[in-house]
């Protein structure tokens, strides 16, 4: 029985990420990171200024358990673009800090000039957070 | 493995980096809890950024988030000037 919630779950997480062009699966909400490591992340991607799907696993941990089998990555957040997996915390934050997450996120523009100055115009406020809770 | 019972140290996960890694190198911070880890290692040669930073989570499996609440990573194969890079778009 449970086997088929787990199973169910794992299917939930693998559609939301190949759904969403951008999906971050964290600690807490955007608008409430329950985790420091979760909060960095919300904040690197918010100022990159592109919308991104945000998943808590915190109400099931269920939720970590199936996203860590399929993305073979121990801790949380974890980034996706494009279906793919990019990293945590650390990774995400050098990826900031060298501008390839700008890169591979399509937002390249504000940052050519690469002066270690990465701070692209902050209009985009409005990241729609997803939760996959409402699927399971 | 030993140890298991005691609070994680710098030093212990130090020298588990560096005894699990082919030719690692690393610098660990850490209050007992939360943890930095800047780790060289011949190992990373030609491996992606998320690679290297499996192995370095590889050397400690389950006790991550638990006995070893939060682990930071920075990972550098020694010789190269620029950081690995993956190709993810």
């Amino acid at each position: 029985m449970s086997e088929d919630v787990s199973i169910q779950i794992r299917e939930a997480i693998q559609s939301a990420i190949s759904e969403n062009p951008v999906i971050l699966f964290m600690k807490g909400t955007p608008d409430q990171p329950m985790c420091g490591f979760s909060a960095r992340t919300v904040a690197i991607l918010q100022s990159v200024g592109k919308p991104f799907a945000a998943v808590n696993i915190l109400p099931d941990p269920r939720i970590r358990q199936e996203l860590s089998g399929v993305s073979n990555w121990p801790t949380i957040p974890q980034l996706f673009i494009d279906g793919e997996f990019v990293g945590g915390c650390d990774i995400v934050t050098e990826m900031y800090e060298s501008g390839e997450l700008q890169t591979a996120l399509g937002v390249e523009d504000a940052t050519n000039g690469d002066s270690g100055q990465a701070a692209p115009e902050p209009a985009a406020q409005e990241p729609a957070p997803l939760t996959i809770e409402n699927r399971l | 493995m030993a140890a298991t019972d005691l609070p994680a140290t710098p030093d212990e996960l130090k020298q588990r980096i560096e005894t699990g890694i082919p030719g690692a190198t690393a610098a660990v911070t850490g209050d007992g809890h939360h943890f930095n880890a800047v780790v060289s290692a011949s190992a990373f040669q030609g491996l992606s950024r998320i690679a290297q930073h499996r192995l370095v989570y590889d050397v400690f499996g389950a006790e991550l988030g638990d006995r070893i609440h939060a682990l930071s990573i920075q990972t550098q194969a020694p010789a190269s000037t620029a950081p690995e890079t993956e190709n993810i778009a």
